[in-house]
């Protein structure tokens, strides 16, 4: 079997339920963005922030991150280890793209709670 | 009298310092519709340098798959009118080591054949003394399976195997391997579904079904593949 420590599942079969169960819930969210922006005519401040004063819409938005993360993680992955062939060039870009997608989880969790 | 112009992929690295295409013309009866292979011989009598395998010349040996105008294929099946040109571009397989001109180092894509333990492995202590017995409904799933030849069509039009071809077993590897995953008289199943289970061996499939659209024997390695993943998924789960 061949070893990737690279990746963010445990195996083959673990990579590819993270990919399938995570994109169920950014297109959830896709979905229920698409549907607040179409039955809200006019977008303010007040009904924005009200929106997210909601603790589920909270839960909501930060699932969505991890989601995010972790299909960032494992797509970039699969990206990189077709088309980067140079192992030190490939960890780098990996390292890059992993902070990134941390860094705006992180961002997400004090957005959310911080205010 | 039809002419066919063909431009085909030349390289020996004995004495070309890169590889180069290289232009021929045949004439052929109104009356005649060559196959590729063929055709081949012919510009072999022109150019007798021209070097490429052959065998069965009936589709059953998997020797002369080659990118004709494009597409994988086998030349001695592929009619000249069936490509609905009279300009022919033929080139090695893709992705894998030329060793002269039409002629590719297979030498990974068996390896990854031989990665699957492509033999049945039965751990009976005490073996019947004639066959292996089965059933006619247990039988009819290695149909769409056993016929593959090896051909190397499917896995050189597969970009998961261009890019890892150490690491993703490619379709007609997959298509093998679930031909004994299924087999009512192998018992290596949980094995041969541990070895299977990383990042690349079955996974790296993304289901572009580039392997259904040229396997001359008209199987579908992506189903199989798909399979795979299901029994996969299921031990997973």
């Amino acid at each position: 079997m061949v070893k990737a420590a690279g990746t963010f599942g445990r195996s083959g079969s673990h990579d590819y339920i993270l990919l399938r169960a995570s994109s169920i819930i950014i297109f959830l969210f896709t979905l229920f963005m698409v549907g607040f922006f179409a039955a809200t005519a006019d977008v303010t401040y007040e009904n924005w922030s009200g929106l997210f004063a909601n603790v589920w819409m909270k839960v909501f938005t930060l699932l969505t991150l991890t989601a995010v993360l972790i299909h960032g993680w494992i797509g970039i992955w699969q990206v990189l280890t077709d088309y980067v062939k140079a192992s030190g060039v490939r960890a780098f870009i990996q390292f890059v793209f992993s902070v990134g997608l941390i860094v705006v989880w992180l961002t997400g969790l004090f957005v959310l709670w911080g205010a | 009298m039809k002419t066919y112009t063909f431009s085909i992929y030349r390289y020996n690295p004995d004495v070309d310092n890169a590889p180069h295409m290289k232009e021929y013309t045949l004439e052929v009866e109104d009356n005649q519709d060559l196959m590729v292979l063929e055709a081949l011989i012919k510009l072999k009598e022109q150019d007798p340098t021209l070097a490429f395998r052959r065998s069965c010349r009936e589709g059953v040996c998997g020797s002369d798959g080659m990118n004709i105008n494009g597409k994988n294929g086998l030349a001695c099946i592929t009619h000249l009118s069936e490509l609905k040109s009279n300009k022919i571009v033929i080139r090695p397989l893709p992705g894998l080591p030329v060793i002269r001109d039409l002629i590719v180092d297979m030498s990974q894509f068996y390896k990854q054949y031989e990665k699957i333990k492509p033999y049945l492995i039965n751990d009976d202590k005490t073996p019947p003394a004639r066959e292996r017995l089965q059933s006619p409904e247990d039988r009819a799933k290695l149909d769409g399976l056993y016929e593959c030849i090896l051909c190397a069509c499917c896995s050189t039009s597969c970009p998961s195997f261009w890019w890892n071809p150490d690491k993703f077993v490619g379709p007609a590897g997959l298509l093998h391997a679930y031909r004994f995953l299924i087999d009512s008289r192998d018992t290596a199943t949980e094995e041969r579904l541990d070895e299977l289970d990383d990042a690349f061996s079955v996974f790296r499939c993304h289901g572009i079904m580039n392997c259904v659209n040229v396997c001359p024997k008209g199987l579908n390695p992506t189903k199989a593949i798909g399979h795979i993943k299901s029994m996969l998924l299921s031990r997973a789960v």
